[in-house]
């Protein structure tokens, strides 16, 4: 008989056995240890039916296909570029998949992509030995100039993009920065000076409380209060 | 340059008069603490935190044999070892270009400011003398490390204080309430030049877009004693006025601290 020992939305610790018994399934972040589904990191459980996983609380960013992300080129090879996902892999973008110019024979690639740059780009595949594709064609996918980077807790990341968004472009409107987010936990911000701090302590504010329930009532609040003008 | 853009940017928000982090100019990060004795096993430890920036130093003493020049004066030896817990850029191994300079930017504050009197460091001239042995220990490098190691030096020697010696052994156990005795109180301040304009307390992202920088020393009264310059581009004279403005008056400042 099986039995789920942790409750829904509680924290679990390393090692600690969420579950009894064959019937119920390990998901992300947990393993199968004999009879028993144990944690493998620090998270908030979640139960789906038959189904226990668990949302990471920090770490690394782990390379997902289909997710945008910013990266920074650390390599010039002769077919392409290489880049730092900030993750344990490095990623590679390919020639065909860089622009959409055409490049000449013996070309020099750093006139397209030069070393320190940054880029926003998306991941096409990741395989099971963590070799990371990445494209540059799409909306929205480009060479990032001016502004600055900054790092945050990439599983922060959706609560500071918010439901559809709403949480960056209410930053957006109030700081009338450009922003973009990373799926990795590289953030780009490009704005006036003041309206540059206001965003960055906004997304500070947002890591550091986004476990809290009235979130984006408080953001506003804040955003106001600093001087931002909301829009509408 | 590998960081152009962000020099670019540095240097876009210093004409509007405000940092990266939202500071101004010539403001050191906030808190600054000074600890003393955080180091039982040494005769003399401190360690101090600019903003996110941690630095621990410890001073041992030892007896030696003086060198010939100079028979009737102690001595002191600095090192630094950046760990690579303190910065991912850091790697294990002999100490690079950038721990030698930390470490002689470091000696040469207290040496040529004369913070300790040579002679009191000497046993009998000719055969013994104390020897001060500082290390310094980044724990974690956000940035500023020469300002941070050189208050932090300045803060052990302050707290060393000398070990039972019978003349023949030390026991470093017993430590007597004979303190090492600092004359001077020289402070190091790093002035940072951006562009046209200048800074100090530099965080890890402005010191990659340095252009030019100065370690400036001074005393109490205002007296300059020690200078190193680093970076690639020049200073001209005018530069350097400025820079040693900057470096005294911001002195004055860290020295309440201690």
């Amino acid at each position: 008989m099986s039995k789920i020992i942790a409750k829904d939305k509680e924290i679990a610790v390393p090692g600690e056995t969420l579950a009894k018994g064959m019937e119920v399934l390990p998901g992300i972040g947990t393993c199968r240890d004999g009879e028993n589904i144990m944690a493998n990191r620090l998270g908030l459980v979640m139960i789906e039916g038959r189904t226990i996983k668990l949302i990471p609380l920090s770490g690394r960013y782990i390379p997902k296909t289909g997710d945008t992300i910013i990266c920074k080129v650390v390599d010039v090879s002769f077919n392409g570029w290489r880049l730092d996902t900030n993750s344990a892999y490095s990623a590679m973008l390919s020639m065909k998949d860089a622009t959409s110019d055409f490049i000449a024979r013996g070309a020099n690639l750093t006139q397209y992509y030069d070393l320190g740059d940054y880029v926003v780009c998306k991941i096409v595949n990741v395989t099971s030995q963590k070799l990371i594709d990445v494209t540059m064609k799409g909306p929205g996918l480009r060479k990032l100039k001016g502004g600055r980077i900054i790092e945050v807790n990439p599983h922060k990341v959706p609560r500071i993009i918010g439901k559809q968004g709403s949480m960056v472009v209410m930053i957006k409107d109030a700081t009338r920065c450009n922003i973009v987010v990373g799926q990795n936990g590289l953030i780009w911000i490009d704005g006036e000076p003041l309206n540059e701090l206001l965003a960055i302590q906004t997304i500070r504010k947002i890591e550091r409380e986004s476990h809290l329930s009235g979130l984006t009532d408080k953001i506003k609040e804040f955003l106001e209060k600093n001087g931002g003008k909301l829009t509408g | 340059m590998m960081h152009r853009e962000l020099r670019n940017h540095i240097i876009g928000l210093l004409n509007a008069d405000i940092r990266l982090d939202g500071r101004k100019l010539t403001e050191y990060r906030k808190p600054i603490e000074v600890e003393y004795g955080v180091v039982k096993t040494a005769e003399g430890s401190a360690r101090v935190k600019i903003g996110e920036t941690d630095v621990i130093v410890g001073v041992k003493l030892d007896v030696g044999e003086p060198y010939p020049d100079t028979p009737d004066e102690g001595t002191i030896i600095v090192g630094a070892e950046l760990l690579p817990l303190s910065n991912p850029e850091f790697e294990l191994g002999p100490p690079g270009i950038q721990a030698i300079e930390l470490a002689r930017v470091v000696d040469r504050g207290i040496r040529e400011s004369k913070a300790l009197d040579f002679k009191k460091l000497c046993i009998t001239p000719s055969e013994k003398i104390w020897m001060v042995i500082i290390d310094i220990c980044p724990i974690n490098d956000a940035g500023n490390l020469f300002d941070a190691a050189s208050l932090a030096a300045l803060a052990a020697l302050k707290d060393t204080k000398y070990p039972a010696f019978d003349g023949e052994k030390i026991d470093y156990k017993a430590k007597t309430d004979k303190k090492l005795g600092l004359e001077k109180m020289p402070i190091a301040v790093t002035v940072i030049k951006i562009g046209s304009k200048f800074i100090v307390d530099p965080d890890i992202e402005e010191e990659k877009a340095i252009d030019a920088r100065l370690t400036v020393s001074s005393i109490e009264d205002g007296t300059l004693c020690a200078m190193q310059k680093g970076g690639d581009f020049p200073l001209s004279i005018e530069d350097i006025d400025k820079m040693l403005d900057i470096g005294i008056e911001k002195a004055k400042e860290l020295r309440k601290y201690l």
